[in-house]
């Protein structure tokens, strides 16, 4: 499926950068994006909402010092790329800047793709949903509602600066979300899993979409006798894949390097300390193969790479974008991400997780305990980079008395900061597992990957109803 | 671009609803937007970034007896319109048949013809307007304890929109906006404790903006918090301020659209005509009330705005539909014209438009914190879109804010500590609503006072 040509062609993309540095600049961006999105969901048992979408357009940036000019268009014709370059220049007012000639188109790495979505039917897909609506009521008699969505989207990008770089990156994901809701007497309660991948229609054949749905019946029904979670101070076990939302938010936000050169960081002036364990040993990798945050290039045209965050425990460096790293004097770690032509890459984080450990399995993390609290997956959460501290909430929760797991809980908060939550991470275990985040920061919403095996967290606070 | 309602996204949507039937729907609804936004952030007094951005696009929403399918593309050509037409038929007859799923009828009433869109606006050059946010700026990092500022953020929009339909659906408007916001650090120096505090203004105009209030209250709110420590957990009164209250209210009126309440997904369904609050509140969603940025002459099916109470003196009084949710209600139930819609890429849903808390009479703020003496008062809360379960009614989300003493001061900061309830106990644990209400861009466009919550669990030490 992968298309050879870049989105325009080189000669174009010249005249435009050009075009955009006559009043000045050090340098300038033509990004270009193509987008062709499908989705729908079943609801009441019920096919509805398909909705397909073409996005086409194209962001020229101009980067004088410290500031950035900006302007997007839609459409990819000459005139409409003329129309941003003199928008996105207009507020300069120099001499003109001499773009350096474009190399050779470099194209990003691509995922494999064995079924292209866009060659299996809408009505498979319905079909699939259908499945799924199924098999999540079929997880108990005390369901009273499923429903699931299923979504694909191919995303095709050129960019060129005025630094000679041109290149493409093609990017296809498909993901299916299935919700189950569960109800007893007064009770309600909701089960939610999850299945995505930058990956084909395949991610979803052989069962993997029933098992999807499976899970998330199951976790309804579980969740449906939990009692109201414990407040107070207590080891906490996160577990694998979703869990790793916790190292996202705790320690990836703040080692993004805008936050940090801006001082709005706790981690700002940390590089090179010891902030965990010296076991501990954390990335940020954009070439996990078909990972939800997987891309061949970032939206800058960097080659995505694999960037230690934590080694031995120690902060071992940042995420920049282009901007980022040279006031730095680096170079870009590829995470120069932008959730459409329509936005600013920004430095974000791509599949971020805690690496596993050799030995210890997630039953021994689990067997030490005495009385602690086991969150096997979160609705979500957020920090606030600058003071650390950060807040989630847990979807799927359980006690854990004498080294087992015993009761679900319900309506648990995990609360905390940042490098306090970090020093206390005392077990990893062996277990890996990558799953679907949405990461939202400056208004701008992209695809994580969230990852880790079961962590243990010697102690932090878990807000309940049950004081 | 003209500051009138564009003849030209009119023109696309009759072409796209001709189009459509065409390409073989049976009824078919049109709406085109064109707009134009400004936006700056500011970092040390220097433009860190500037944006000018023209953005049009199409959806195009179909019918095929009882299947709905919907279409976007940024595409306006006539290719463009017809590919995004035929997507749109196709994408109708993958789904399964609704009998209630038929296309919206026009209104008989007529649509508001207040102006949405401030002359002033207009006036106001790219270098005002870099001035204001640099002011704000200026005046958040002269505020006592203040180390530094993140980004100060200044946007605007201009829009137009348009919506056709084959039942005779239609109509088109010209809105504007502006906003600005930043995020203040307070630092006790040396390694000491650091908080941040958000300070916001919006409305239809940069004119309308005061520079010195909004850079003014993310410096107090930062320093405010400095020092903060965990308070013990217990169960006490609290006090929301109308940001937070705002957020709940956003909630709740999310719970209260009929598509959540009819699929079964709302705590508050089969509820209607009993109390599911205390007597003193009344919420209100108002499509077309003056100060909300939500206002417009019409929802995303065309039918004039309109006022609806949700919640009168506590009791459920209706909830939000628009012309599915009051089909299926049936029973001469009818659209409160609360469909809404995200842009043209999303196809219209239910939901709420401009939520107001009517105040109370004669409470002051610090009237409703000597009533809260010896609770807490809730500042800022974070997690809420994972810490509240929408079915179920029950959150746990993380807070900052200040105690409260008994005689109803603020006193020392508190942080990293949770509230945790249930919507349905803590609209019954209402006590006192305050009578100084303000909007919010937070839970939609929301204007709220500060509302008492007689008894709250904190999640602590």
């Amino acid at each position: 499926m992968a298309s050879d040509d870049p989105l325009v062609p080189s000669e174009l993309a010249e005249r435009v950068i050009a075009r955009a540095l006559r009043n000045g600049g050090d340098w300038a961006e033509l990004f270009c994006e193509q987008r062709s999105s499908f989705g729908l969901s079943i609801d009441e048992s019920r096919v509805e909402g398909v909705t397909r979408g073409r996005d086409l357009g194209a962001g020229v940036r101009v980067v004088s010092g410290e500031t950035s000019y900006f302007a997007h268009v839609d459409g990819l014709a000459e005139a409409d790329l003329e129309r941003a370059a003199d928008a996105a220049s207009a507020a300069l007012s120099g001499e003109r800047t001499e773009p350096t000639a474009l190399s050779a188109l470099v194209r990003g790495e691509p995922q494999p793709i064995e079924t292209d979505p866009a060659d299996v039917t809408a009505d498979r897909k319905a079909d699939l949903l259908r499945a799924c609506d199924e098999r999540a009521r079929a997880a108990g008699a005390e369901i009273t509602q499923a429903s699931a969505s299923y979504s694909e989207a191919r995303r095709r990008i050129t960019v060129a600066n005025s630094l000679g770089t041109f290149a493409s990156d093609d990017r296809l994901r498909t993901r299916l979300g299935v919700q189950a809701v569960a109800a007893r007497d007064d009770r309600v309660e909701t089960g939610f899993e999850t299945r995505g991948a930058h990956r084909g229609f395949e991610l979803l054949a052989d069962g993997a979409a029933e098992a999807t749905a499976d899970a998330a019946g199951r976790a309804a029904v579980t969740m449906l006798g939990a009692d109201p979670a414990p407040a107070g101070t207590m080891p906490v076990v996160v577990g694998d894949g979703f869990g790793g939302v916790l190292f996202h938010e705790m320690t990836g936000h703040g080692v993004e390097a805008d936050h940090v050169q801006k001082g709005a960081s706790v981690y700002a002036g940390m590089i090179g300390e010891q902030v965990a364990d010296p076991s501990l040993v954390a990335y940020d990798d954009g070439r996990l193969p078909h990972e939800w945050g997987t891309e061949g290039t970032d939206d800058e045209g960097t080659p995505t790479q694999r960037t230690p965050i934590i080694e031995g425990g120690r902060l071992t460096g940042l995420l920049y974008d282009l901007i980022r790293a040279r006031k730095d004097g680096v170079a870009s770690t590829a995470n120069g991400r932008r959730q459409s032509f329509r936005h600013l890459p920004i430095p974000r984080m791509t599949n971020t997780y805690i690496a596993p450990s050799s030995d210890t399995t997630p039953a021994a993390l689990i067997g030490d305990v005495s009385r602690g609290f086991y969150a096997v997956s979160f609705a979500g959460g957020q920090v606030d980079p600058t003071t650390g501290d950060f807040v989630f909430g847990v979807s799927e929760g359980y006690l854990i008395e004498n080294g087992e797991v015993t009761r679900p809980c319900r309506g648990a908060t995990l609360i905390g900061n940042c490098l306090a939550a970090l020093r206390a991470i005392d077990g990893v275990a062996n277990d890996f597992d990558v799953r679907t985040g949405f990461c939202g920061k400056g208004g701008q919403s992209v695809p994580v990957g969230v990852g880790q095996g079961h962590v243990r967290i010697a102690e932090l606070t878990v807000g309940g109803t049950s004081v | 671009m003209s500051a009138e309602p564009g003849e030209e996204l009119e023109a696309v949507c009759e072409r796209a609803v001709s189009s459509a039937l065409d390409a073989g729907a049976g009824d078919a609804e049109a709406f085109a937007e064109d707009s134009r936004s400004f936006s700056a952030e500011i970092f040390e007094g220097q433009v860190e970034s500037l944006t000018e951005s023209g953005s049009r696009g199409l959806g195009v929403r179909v019918w095929i007896d009882g299947r709905v399918g919907y279409a976007f593309a940024t595409d306006l050509s006539d290719e463009g319109i017809r590919l995004t037409c035929a997507d749109a038929v196709e994408a109708a007859r993958v789904a399964d048949a609704d009998r209630f799923a038929t296309a919206p009828e026009p209104s008989n009433e007529p649509a508001s013809d207040a102006s949405f869109s401030e002359p002033s606006f207009f006036d106001w050059t790219p270098e005002r307007k870099l001035e204001l946010a640099k002011r704000v700026e200026q005046v958040a990092l002269a505020g006592d304890r203040i180390e530094a500022v993140e980004s100060t953020h200044y946007a605007d929009e201009l829009s137009n929109v348009a919506i056709r339909s084959s039942r005779g659906v239609e109509g088109a408007f010209t809105a504007t906006a502006s906003f600005a916001y930043l995020q203040a650090i307070a630092s006790e120096g040396d390694g000491g404790d650091r908080q941040t505090g958000l300070g916001f203004g919006m409305g239809r105009s940069p004119e309308t903006l005061d520079a010195e209030a909004i850079g003014a209250e993310a410096a107090e709110r930062a320093a405010s918090l400095l020092g903060a420590s965990k308070p013990a957990s217990r169960t006490c009164p609290v006090v929301l301020d109308p940001t937070v209250a705002a957020s709940f209210a956003g909630f709740i009126g999310g719970l209260l659209s009929a598509d959540s309440v009819q699929r079964g997904r709302s705590p508050f369904a089969g509820r209607l005509g009993e109390p599911i609050a205390a007597d003193l509140l009344t919420l209100v969603d108002d499509g077309a009330a003056p100060g909300g940025l939500a206002s417009a002459p019409f929802d995303a099916e065309g039918m004039p705005a309109g006022r609806t109470a949700l919640i009168e003196a506590g009791e459920l009084s209706a909830y939000l539909h628009d012309s599915y949710t009051a089909r299926r209600e049936g029973e001469g139930v009818r659209s409160t014209a609360n469909a809404g819609r995200a842009g043209f890429r999303s196809a219209p849903s239910v939901g709420p438009t401009n939520l107001i808390v009517e105040p109370g009479v004669d409470l002051r703020f610090e009237d409703l914190l000597v009533e809260a003496g010896g609770g807490v008062l809730i500042t800022d809360v974070s997690g809420l879109h994972s810490g509240v379960n929408p079915v179920s009614g029950q959150f746990s989300v993380g807070a900052t804010g200040r105690l409260i003493s008994a005689g109803g001061d603020l006193a020392d900061p508190i942080d990293e500590f949770t509230i945790a309830s249930d919507l349905q106990s803590m609209l019954r644990a209402i006590t006192s609503i305050g009578s100084e209400p303000r909007w919010v861009p937070f839970g939609g466009s929301v204007s709220t006072p500060a509302i008492l919550v007689g008894e709250m669990a904190i999640g602590g030490s």
